[in-house]
């Protein structure tokens, strides 16, 4: 008998089976466009990052991504269609063709960059795995863990970093994985595991997810790098370029203090690179199929990167993360988006 | 009466299209090239496909380290070792729950199936609740029954319900003592060998004996004193060399030990208990199915009760038994798979769920965890149908 997630993956290795080879190639903006919509793959609900509101409508840092580049694309932040993916069916999903943009906190690593097809478009979130733990074991950094039961969802670089930091440190730990981030915190909050690991920016999500949020602190301690970025396919260069510069203009908006709020006034402004960045001077949505308001459509309806970040992660937020290393580069972080010119 | 005339001259052989042996031989032909050209377009369309979006691909990614840890391995595992290992681990899993899944479902089938046939009133209409409760409910739900509804319910590690200090039961699972074996206690397999080889040179012995006189020994009851009692006393007379690692609170968990997870004990209980309601409604009909003549032919020639049973109607019964049973055996092996929901670490939990994600090597993965259960269930189906003909009815 197979569960849910075996048969998306097995219909998506049938596509791949049986698709004609044409496809891998295609124009991934054309398509678009005749669709009048973005293919965006998103988490299975993880707030702050991609998960529905009480409407139905897809928020988060993740969704995001999506929402800039279908208005850089089509003019219309709202024209994306959102695919809920499990941490297994993610990459699957986007090799089939059946996302476009995989915008899924997903880290960028050496694997998936080189052997699965798949290009990485940027680093919209810079996180590290953390712990969770309930707040009457008295802990108070990772070192203490050893012998812990963990619980961990299943197909996530959390699963590797783990091992490798209990095994650096010589500890012992009984992972207990599982599908869905719902069912690690169901397992954590039972008392299956002590602990609940995963990045700390998710931690923060799913504690506030918790009955009692104030009974579970998040340790110190960050064991790992996890670059998160969205994903797209290879072997299609003018797509890849469209995702990666709809991030960086949110970037250079901050940068340059454009925002949704005044975003129409900057389009008179004598600084050349707003004027660049709004289409003012020049054309730079060209060499990317684009109209020239590319980068203003995404301000408009998106906001830039602060003001993203604050609505759905930052202090704004029910979750309360700090800037820390998602800062901009001149104000104490690594957020760095090369210039438009 | 009219003759057909023969149109075709003597000697001259019908077109091939009307010989129905080279007709039968030519569709044949079409229909194997026509499997054998869809096989190749799949096979090549996958590789062009594949190399297009630039997916490696092979086998050789079961050589790489895997660097995840595993929670159940019945052999050596750490972090350090291979995906090709993983798969072991999975398989060995996935293996441990079928196996103890179908014995526990046959125990259990066989005992309620006969007790729906007592002719005890409670007894035959508590069988009856059993068998349409858990026939009638999916397994996956049942499964989830078992896991977030009774053992996540149990206490925590702290507060472990326990058995005389040695045996804990909490939400982490059963811990239970572990035997250590110190020197002089290979003695005991080494007796116990002695004791079975004993006791089928009895039993057979027993059988010539009744058939050449009619006198019977109870060898049954003589066997099981022989392979129980033998290795008792010899482990009594020297000393019992065996220390109990018992499980201790120790930091987070119990230390030491051996540990059943819950998640197996979920998996277990639910696929037993799932499969054993289907094996007993086999075995009933099985029963029912050898006519009442058989029996009453039996009891004429005076026969006890539970030789009639025992002699008659079994043997019988088992004939029409067995080949639905092996069905469900078959059945029980794969929905073992459903242990994924639960995160117990099976084949397609460690396989092809995190080996697959960790490699993406998905049709590999998929190919391999699909030949494994074909594999183990062609062989079971074998097994059962040797076993088959050898109860089936020998006519003469």
């Amino acid at each position: 008998m197979l569960t849910k997630k075996h048969l998306v993956l097995l219909a998506s290795a049938g596509v791949v089976t049986l698709a004609g080879t044409s496809t891998a190639n295609a124009a991934t903006l054309e398509d678009t466009v005749e669709r009048g919509a973005v293919q965006c793959g998103v988490s299975d609900g993880l707030p702050g990052f991609s998960a529905p509101d009480g409407d139905g409508n897809w928020q988060g840092l993740d969704v995001d991504v999506c929402r800039a580049v279908a208005a850089a694309v089509l003019g219309d932040a709202d024209a994306v269609n959102y695919i809920s993916l499990n941490a297994v069916e993610r990459f699957t999903a986007l090799q089939s063709g059946e996302v476009d943009v995989l915008s899924r906190n997903t880290t960028w690593t050496t694997t998936r960059d080189t052997t699965l097809g798949l290009n990485f478009a940027g680093v919209n979130f810079y996180d590290g795995i953390g712990f969770m733990v309930s707040r009457d074991l008295g802990i108070s950094g990772a070192d203490e863990l050893d012998g812990a039961a963990i619980c961990i969802q299943t197909g996530t670089t959390t699963e590797l970093n783990v091992a490798d930091y209990f095994r650096a440190n010589d500890m012992q730990f009984d992972p207990i994985v599982f599908d869905t981030s719902e069912q690690t915190v169901g397992g954590f909050q039972a008392g299956r595991c002590d602990v609940l690991t995963s990045d700390t920016s998710q931690l923060a999500a799913l504690r506030i997810q918790l009955d009692d949020p104030e009974g579970a602190v998040i340790l110190p301690d960050i064991i790992s790098k996890e670059p998160l970025g969205p994903v797209v396919r290879q072997g299609d260069d003018t797509w890849f370029n469209i995702v990666k510069w709809s991030l960086f203009a949110m970037l250079n908006a901050e940068e340059y203090g454009v925002t949704s709020e005044n975003v129409d006034d900057m389009t008179s402004s004598e600084n050349p690179d707003i004027a660049r960045l709004l289409g003012q001077d020049g054309n730079y949505g060209e060499g990317m199929g684009l109209e020239a308001d590319w980068a203003y459509n995404i301000i408009s309806q998106v906001g830039n990167y602060a003001e993203s970040f604050e609505r759905n992660v930052g202090m704004g937020s029910p979750l309360e993360i700090e800037r820390g290393a998602n800062a901009l580069w001149n104000q104490g972080g690594f957020q760095y988006a090369p210039p438009i010119r | 009466m009219s003759v057909r005339p023969n149109t075709r001259p003597a000697g001259q052989k019908p077109p091939f299209w009307r010989d129905r042996a080279k007709r039968a031989l030519i569709f044949q032909l079409l229909l194997t090239a026509a499997v054998a050209a869809f096989l190749l377009y799949i096979v090549g369309n996958v590789q062009d496909n594949l190399s297009a979006r630039g997916i490696t691909t092979g086998f050789g990614f079961l050589s790489n380290t895997a660097g995840f840890g595993i929670v159940q391995s019945l052999i050596d595992y750490s972090s350090r070792d291979t995906y090709g290992r993983t798969f072991l681990v999975g398989l060995l899993n996935t293996l441990l729950v079928g196996g103890f899944g179908v014995l526990a479902a046959t125990t259990i089938g066989f005992i309620v199936g006969i007790a729906r046939l007592s002719p005890n009133w409670l007894l035959a209409r508590l069988a009856t609740a059993y068998i349409e409760t858990f026939r009638n409910i999916p397994l996956l739900l049942q499964i989830f029954f078992w896991y977030f509804a009774v053992l996540r319910a149990l206490p925590s590690a702290r507060d472990s319900l326990s058995f005389g200090e040695v045996l804990f039961l909490n939400v982490r699972g059963l811990y239970l003592p572990e035997p250590l074996f110190e020197s002089g206690f290979g003695l005991i397999p080494v007796t116990f060998l002695v004791a079975i080889v004993a006791s089928v040179i009895l039993v057979i012995w027993n059988r010539r004996r009744h058939e050449a006189t009619g006198k019977r020994l109870p060898a049954i009851w003589i066997s099981l004193a022989l392979i129980f009692g033998l290795p008792l006393l010899v482990l009594l007379a020297t000393g019992v060399p065996v220390t109990w690692d018992v499980p201790e609170l120790r930091g987070f968990n119990f230390r030491g030990g051996f540990t059943i997870i819950p998640e197996f004990l979920a998996l277990w209980l639910a696929l037993s208990i799932y499969t054993a309601a289907f094996i007993a409604e086999i075995v009933r009909s099985g029963i029912q199915a050898i006519s009442h003549g058989q029996t009453e032919a039996a009891q004429a020639l005076s026969l006890p009760r539970n030789l009639v049973l025992r002699l008659v109607v079994i043997p019988q019964a088992l004939r029409v038994i067995i080949p639905p049973l092996t069905s469900q055996y078959l059945n029980l092996i794969k929905n073992s798979s459903l242990a994924t929901a639960i995160g117990y670490p099976d084949l397609v939990s460690v396989f092809a769920g995190t080996t697959l994600n960790q490699t993406g090597q998905a049709i590999e993965v998929i190919a391999m965890t699909m030949a494994v259960y074909l594999t183990i269930s062609l062989l079971v189906s074998m097994f059962m149908n040797w076993f088959n003909a050898r109860v089936a009815l020998v006519e003469r």
